[in-house]
């Protein structure tokens, strides 16, 4: 009883609307909205043919590589910075700038630097997602307990293990913080740069059937963009409960106290 | 309320322990100066020892000469007012829809479970995912722009107004029931009152994500603003003028996030959150 409950709260809201899509959509024939059935259709026959092979899966490939590698620089340079004060000090307005900066416009930037090539847009996720990664571990490491650092002290404990036992555990809840903004910037940063500049991928495909007015393919690709955005955020979602599973367990005690 | 501090910390030792800090605040200042007088000369250096060709990257000199040049045309101002206009506007209607969606949802039980689902789903969508659409039925016009932002901001907020609402004190709720206040009562003297640093923070974050696709609409679409001048100035070949504008954008971004926190102090300054920050 309770589950069927559940599911009803579940799919209630998002059967309801889908009806009222396809009802209202019934009769007439705007040129904006697709029928529902139209665009399952449609969906299957663009999206699951060479276009997967030849758009999607580059796409997703340097939103990977770049996400990672924001991600490991963030994290390295955060911890570096985080740990020595007076960089910290030099460093913190420059970086604040920086971030500051909306993302999207490295897009012409790197591609004045680096030309329309796949390292570009690698790059330009690489840039704009370490900001938020970065800034968080800094501000990870900098708010490690001082007991706790006092007491690794104490045990002599200090370089890599203090880093591996100490600094990351402690900052890891800020960095995952960060980890999430970037995901979601990344995502943009690679729509955007396909399609500002390129002639392939997501991005530019769905700016292409925008332009030759091929709605429903338009409205599947923007389907697309949604269930990757859904998806990479299940993903982190899972990620994060296991990363943080002693950090969630500590603020229930914490907070059942 | 600095003054307000020290007169509760009254003694000695701590009008000693802030004058020290004050000094280490000075010279964690002139730290950040240097740092930045570090990178600009990095950059400057950069060009001119030809590690980057100056025709991509030109010194830090002549971009801040250019920036310099656009302060006093008319010209710059416009595409400034065109991006903080549709900034202000998108912020406003997104946080509008946001805080009445979120009160009317957060309030239920019922709705927020039954809607939690398609929450969940929307909100990771990309809004750049918008952008074919918007051209479909705005073209490039502030309209486009509009779309992006409220859609990107809203969900930041009404989340933060459903974290908030649901935050409630049940002991504050009753007691306000048991002293006779009405539904609408409770709303604005114990919902809302909870409710505020969630939706400070939900704000504060909306307005960085807000500019962010303010510039994203102009730079793609070609609406009116500054992401258009630099997508103009990259494709006619006017660098130094690129990058100037790319550091205008930078600048329009910390004020954001400066006027945002100033705003955040003054609503909440009765909260313990903002309070401890100010004595310690």
């Amino acid at each position: 009883m309770r589950t069927a409950r559940n599911i009803g709260y579940i799919l209630g809201l998002p059967v309801l609307l889908v009806l009222v899509w396809w009802v209202s959509t019934l009769g007439s024939v705007n040129f904006f909205v697709p029928k529902p059935a139209d665009l399952v259709e449609t969906f299957g026959e663009v999206w699951f043919g060479d276009r997967f092979f030849s758009d999607v899966l580059p796409s997703l490939g340097r939103l990977v590589v770049g996400v990672a590698v924001a991600i490991l620089i963030g994290v390295v340079g955060g911890v570096l910075i985080g740990s020595v004060r007076w960089l910290r000090s030099l460093l913190e307005p420059t970086l604040e700038f920086f971030r500051a900066i909306p993302p999207p416009v490295l897009v012409p930037v790197l591609m004045l630097l680096m030309g329309i090539t796949d390292s570009m847009k690698v790059m330009v996720i690489i840039s704009g997602c370490v900001w938020p990664v970065l800034l968080n571990t800094i501000e990870g490491v900098r708010a490690v307990d001082p007991v706790l650092s006092d007491s690794a002290h104490t045990y002599g404990i200090s370089g890599w293990a203090r880093v591996r036992y100490l600094v990351l555990p402690s900052a890891s809840p800020q960095i995952m913080a960060g980890v999430r903004q970037s995901l979601s910037l990344g995502l943009i940063l690679m729509v955007i740069s396909e399609m500002f500049a390129s002639s392939s991928g997501l991005g530019f495909t769905i700016v292409q059937f925008q332009r030759s007015f091929a709605i429903p393919e338009m409205w599947s690709g923007i389907v697309v963009l949604g269930l990757l955005g859904v998806a990479m955020s299940f993903i982190f979602q899972w990620a994060e409960r296991n990363i943080l599973r002693w950090y969630h367990g500590q603020k229930e005690v914490e907070n059942a106290a | 309320m600095s003054s307000e501090t020290l007169a509760a910390g009254g003694a000695a030792p701590s009008v000693e322990r802030q004058r020290r800090k004050a000094g280490k605040g000075a010279a964690k200042q002139l730290l950040g100066i240097l740092g930045i007088i570090g990178f600009l000369a990095t950059w400057e250096l950069i060009p001119r020892l030809g590690l980057i060709d100056e025709r991509f990257l030109p010194p830090a000199s002549e971009v801040i000469a250019a920036l310099v040049v656009d302060f006093g045309l008319t010209a710059f101002w416009v595409a400034v007012g065109e991006t903080m206009k549709a900034w202000f506007l998108g912020l406003l209607m997104a946080v509008a829809a946001a805080v009445l969606l979120g009160f009317i949802i957060g309030s239920s039980e019922f709705l927020r479970k039954a809607t939690n689902s398609t929450i969940e789903f929307l909100r990771p969508i990309p809004s750049v995912a918008l952008i074919p659409l918007a051209v479909l039925l705005f073209g490039v016009k502030i309209e486009s722009s509009l779309l992006l932002i409220v859609y990107a901001s809203f969900w930041q907020v009404l989340i933060q107004v459903l974290y908030g609402v649901a935050d409630v004190d049940m002991v504050a709720n009753n007691t306000a029931r048991t002293y006779g206040l009405g539904r609408m009562a409770r709303i604005r003297y114990v919902v809302f009152p909870t409710a505020l640093p969630y939706l400070m923070t939900g704000v504060r974050l909306a307005a960085a994500v807000a500019l962010v696709l303010a510039i994203t609409a102009e730079l793609v679409i070609g609406s009116p603003g500054l992401g258009r001048e630099i997508a103009l100035a990259q494709s006619g070949g006017a660098i130094s003028g690129m990058y100037a504008l790319v550091l205008a954008t930078g600048l329009i971004g910390v004020l954001i996030n400066m006027l945002m926190r100033q705003i955040e102090k003054r609503i909440l300054g009765w909260h313990s959150s903002i309070r401890s920050e100010v004595i310690v």
